[in-house]
């Protein structure tokens, strides 16, 4: 009953939207009749990935197996897996959304996400294989005091860890809703359960696995739609953008975005404005930010650096990461096609009309190319992009979860609660499995309690945090003979703080107050619009009535939007932090925590003594670089 | 397995090899990650400051700003392998020469 309201709200809201090539997309998401199509392909993704799952389990007896896949997986698996890590539905349905809705400014935002590897190829991947062995404290432990850092290393890993799963979790609970039309409690915990059956029984033989066949699938599926959009321009690149920005549903867009300002511009003028920057980046700082958080706090990600400890030797990792760069640039050159085909030919209102932030351009392209909404074949390919979206949020949530298990059991229960002594093989594997369940059940409970909030500002906190903390700690330590301990916890505690004390008191958080001040400006120029608008179309003016008209519809928008903004902040006065208004003007604060991050290690290690990091000093940096005693499973 | 308390690290570090490993090893890593640096915030940089640049059409309607973009991928991609093929055949003949001189498994 009540996916059936649902339904028939997207229905409306696209019906609204003027769609009119394309047919409403919720009915072929679940309740057509090709819903047993969709939820076969589904059956057999997650058979598949079960089977993976099922011959993992019979090889994961070791923690280090369990951990690492006992360091067992090469180079060229490798890569497919990091990209299958990296690829998350915030990046593959995202981007994608983002260039089909802004044009320019999505794939730009792209770039950053690929030039993030050249940190880890250069400074990370290769000294880490050398010295680590499951965890990112592992590194920060070799030399500084091991009780204090794994404590401090594990608390961020599980803080960037458990931003980027409640971010995996709700995103992915309100998508598959979207894709297959099933409530949101029950995505959530159908995501949270397959995640669990492949960490718990196959560790990280089968979470590789499952990333490397999901990247697989992710990169045949995208291949073949783009090959279908790109063919009829016989491969050349500007003819198909010229297509592009000669369609009227992008300039229809482009006009919207930019208001007023577009009322002197021809139609072709405001087709290219869509290759152009500027719709969706307003403040250049906030980019440059942006870039500064993806392009060091890739390098900080644990659930990233712990596929460095799944190779054997330095020289793997760094095939691993050349083979990743290769895969998620190619990705995302695929993902421009991707893009700006949905924007072409599905049209950027039908997409946002699905989904306000773009995620439905992927999938929503493959269903026309396939043959529309009505034709067994665009049913097919939706399902399949849809089977492969919800592989890829199992996939993602998977490495997250593992990463935050590895820093409770190795690092806190094995390093702290055991100071490191022996623990017996068997129950370093229990607790590991332990840990899982408890981390495992945490994301299927804040998935649930965080059911419509907005949670996109946390994927931007777990690179921040993990470019403020993590990665000046992991670097200095690695780089800096007179880093110590003293540094290493003043840089942890100092760049977490600063991200996420900046992120809350950022424009990121809802503001009542100017939320209502916004929607009161829309309501209280309503009349005076109203009245131009009524005066074209009473001029006789075709061309006039006919802008007039487009104007009306959007100013009926709008008026619903500020009615609803009102609605939402309806008895409320601050922000949930109590302020009124921002008090600081990024809304990623990497381009401040960072620096802050660094200072910290400096000052700290300058101010600090710590013997054991300066007497450690010679036999770490001659082991990441030499990759003496590379540290390879038990027993293998 | 080698215990790690059998080898002399500091004659390791002190080793002439080593000296010239870690040197090269600094001016090829940092030297390419500051040129990947620059050349990636010259782009939002770009988008921010310089959209007249940005705007120009070169190709069809491929602008300067799209060009540039997808030079990105090909530096990034050209960095990447410039840098495995520097490690592949200098340091890593080098670390391995190193570790085999000191690391003397099993008969010690």
């Amino acid at each position: 009953m009540k996916t059936g309201l649902r339904k028939i709200e997207v229905l409306t809201v696209t019906a609204l939207l003027g769609a009119t090539a394309v047919p409403a997309y919720g009915e072929a998401g679940a309740a057509g009749a090709y819903r047993w199509l969709t939820f076969s392909v589904f059956a057999a993704v997650i058979a598949l990935t079960m089977y993976i799952t099922y011959r993992a389990a019979k090889r994961v007896k070791s923690a280090a197996d369990f951990y690492t896949a006992g360091g067992g997986i090469s180079g060229l698996q490798n890569g497919w897996a990091i990209a299958g890590d990296y690829l998350s539905a915030a990046s593959f349905l995202g981007i994608a959304g983002l260039i089909s809705l802004y044009g320019y400014d999505g794939f730009m935002y792209s770039v950053g996400w690929l030039v993030a590897y050249i940190t880890v190829l250069l400074l990370i991947a290769e000294p880490c294989r050398n010295i680590g062995k499951y965890t990112l404290a592992d590194i920060l432990a070799y030399r500084n005091d091991p009780k204090k850092t794994r404590i401090v290393g594990a608390l961020s890993v599980i803080t960037v860890s458990t931003f980027y799963l409640t971010a995996q979790m709700v995103g992915g609970g309100v998508l598959v809703k979207t894709l297959i039309g099933i409530d949101y409690e029950v995505s959530v915990v159908a995501v949270g359960v397959l995640m669990l059956s492949y960490v718990l029984f196959g560790g990280m033989v089968a979470t590789t696995w499952v990333q490397i066949v999901k990247a697989i699938l992710l990169v045949v599926a995208s291949v073949v739609i783009v090959m279908l959009v790109w063919t009829p321009y016989g491969f050349s690149l500007p003819a198909f953008m010229q297509d592009v920005v000669a369609d009227p549903k992008v300039q229809a867009r482009v006009a919207t975005l930019l208001g007023d300002p577009a009322r002197n511009m021809s139609a072709a003028e405001l087709g290219q404005r869509f290759l152009e920057p500027g719709l969706y980046f307003k403040a250049p700082i906030d980019q440059i930010s942006l870039g500064m958080a993806l392009v060091f706090g890739t390098a900080g990600l644990p659930h990233i650096l712990m596929r460095f400890f799944t190779v054997p030797t330095a020289q793997a990792a760094r095939r691993s990461v050349v083979w990743a760069m290769v895969i998620i640039g190619g990705f995302y050159v695929l993902t421009l096609f991707l893009g700006f085909g949905a924007a072409k030919h599905v049209g950027p209102a039908t997409i946002a009309g699905v989904d306000a932030g773009g995620n439905m351009a992927g999938p929503l392209l493959a269903q026309y190319i396939g043959g529309g909404a009505d034709s067994f074949l665009g049913n097919f390919m939706l399902a399949f992009v849809s089977a492969v979206a919800f592989a890829t949020i199992v996939a993602v949530v998977a490495g997250l979860v593992l990463a935050a298990a590895s820093a409770m059991a190795h690092d806190l229960w094995v390093g702290v609660v055991h100071g490191g002594e022996t623990v017996p093989a068997a129950s370093q594997v229990r607790a590991a499995r332990v840990a899982t369940v408890l981390v495992g059940a945490m994301a299927i409970a804040i998935g649930i309690a965080a059911k419509g909030q907005n949670v996109a500002v946390l994927v931007g906190l777990a690179f921040a945090v993990a470019a403020s903390a993590n990665f000046p700690c992991v670097l200095l330590t690695l780089y800096w003979k007179r880093c110590n301990t003293t540094g290493v916890v003043a840089g942890m505690i100092v760049g977490t703080l600063a991200a996420v004390g900046l992120t809350l008191v950022s424009p990121n958080l809802t503001y009542p107050k100017a939320v209502r001040a916004a929607a009161h400006t829309v309501l209280d120029a309503q009349a005076a619009q109203r009245a131009s608008i009524a005066a074209a179309l009473a001029s006789g003016d075709g061309d006039a009535a006919a802008k007039a008209r487009t104007s009306a519809t959007a100013l009926d928008k709008a008026v619903a939007k500020a009615n609803a903004d009102i609605a939402k902040v309806a008895g409320q006065e601050t922000s949930f932090t109590g302020l009124e208004a921002p008090l600081f003007t990024l809304k990623n604060p990497g381009l401040i925590s960072i620096p802050l991050g660094f200072l910290a290690v400096l000052l700290g290690s300058l101010l600090g003594r710590d013997k054991r990091s300066e007497d450690m000093w010679d036999e770490m940096y001659a082991r990441q670089n030499t990759g003496l005693l590379v540290s390879r499973a038990e027993g293998h | 397995m080698t215990n790690p308390e059998a080898i002399n690290w500091s004659a390791v570090i002190a080793d002439p090899r080593f000296q010239k490993l870690h040197r090269r090893k600094i001016t090829v890593l940092w030297g390419l990650m500051a040129l990947s640096v620059v050349y990636y915030f010259l782009l939002p940089v770009g988008a921010a400051y310089f959209q007249e640049v940005f705007r120009i059409r070169v190709w069809g309607v491929l602008n300067v700003g799209l060009l540039f973009a997808l030079s990105e991928f090909v530096v990034a991609w050209a960095i990447a392998v410039y840098y495995s093929r520097v490690a592949n055949r200098e340091f890593d003949r080098l670390a391995a020469e190193i570790a085999a001189d000191f690391a003397k498994p099993r008969a010690g």
